[in-house]
């Protein structure tokens, strides 16, 4: 899985490279998001401006991280996405669940 | 392409096809002729229930088994879509998985899958078949 990832003072962001996030590469990226808390990462920002299409799998591996985050006092909020991805928040109400903001700046101001 | 196809599919029971039987759904909602509606909503809304009901079969059917194959049917006629997938697994309860409703746990990990589908389609029946278990969804065509 292509993920691009830098750490912006005490955020680390996490750059999605892919064109669809589903049950075929989700699991990648939750080994990695569990991997980032792990070694003590508080905050991470998940940028998904690449990304196209995502199934369950991948809405599940985020909302996963939102509580993983939540039970390390940390946060894991979401930048970049494209309409459609939007929609699939929206069907599913989790866009009431995440922090979502359309740049990566916007989303790094909120801290 | 006139409004009136049926495409069978046979994949192995792998996830790494979810890709192209989604684009195949796809590329069918953008031939399709006097389609009215917002074609690509529909074209991604195909791809959606397509890799959601896959996704499902592979998780179902006996995934030790490579072997094993996920059978698809997609049929457009003038007024319907017609999804069947069919899986040899052991098969689930449909009716344990809760319905779109605004009581539903959103942070609850699984079922959201079939909560896609059900509030994409219009119908979603899923039943023992010869194969194992066919997973059968339908939607209205406007």
């Amino acid at each position: 899985m292509n993920l691009k990832i830098e750490l912006n003072g005490k955020i680390m962001i996490v750059f999605v490279r892919e064109e669809r996030l589903d049950a075929h590469n989700s699991p990648e990226l939750k080994a990695e998001i569990n991997r980032l808390f792990e070694e003590g990462a508080q905050n991470l920002l998940i940028d998904l401006k690449d990304v196209r299409f995502i199934d369950s799998s991948g809405l599940g591996v985020l909302v996963s991280g939102f509580k993983n985050a939540s039970t390390r006092q940390g946060s894991l909020k979401l930048s970049s996405l494209q309409t459609q991805v939007k929609s699939m928040f929206e069907l599913t109400r989790l866009h009431r669940v995440f922090d979502i903001f359309q740049t990566t700046d916007e989303a790094l101001e909120s801290y | 392409m006139k409004n009136e196809l049926e495409i069978q599919i046979k994949v192995p029971n792998k996830t790494r096809y979810l890709s192209l039987i989604g684009k195949i759904g796809e590329d069918m909602a953008r031939e399709l002729d006097r389609f009215s509606g917002d074609r690509e909503a529909f074209a991604y809304h195909l791809n959606m229930v397509l890799t959601e009901a896959m996704a499902n079969a592979i998780k179902h059917a006996k995934a030790s088994d490579p072997d094993k194959e996920v059978l698809i049917r997609i049929s457009i006629s003038e007024r319907q879509l017609t999804i069947a997938v069919y899986d040899c697994g052991q098969g689930f309860d449909l009716n344990s998985i809760p319905l779109p409703c605004p009581e539903t746990d959103l942070l609850e990990e699984k079922g959201r899958g079939i909560f896609i589908i059900r509030a994409l389609m219009d119908s979603v029946v899923y039943r023992k078949c010869k194969r194992g278990n066919v997973l059968q969804m339908k939607k209205a065509l406007k």
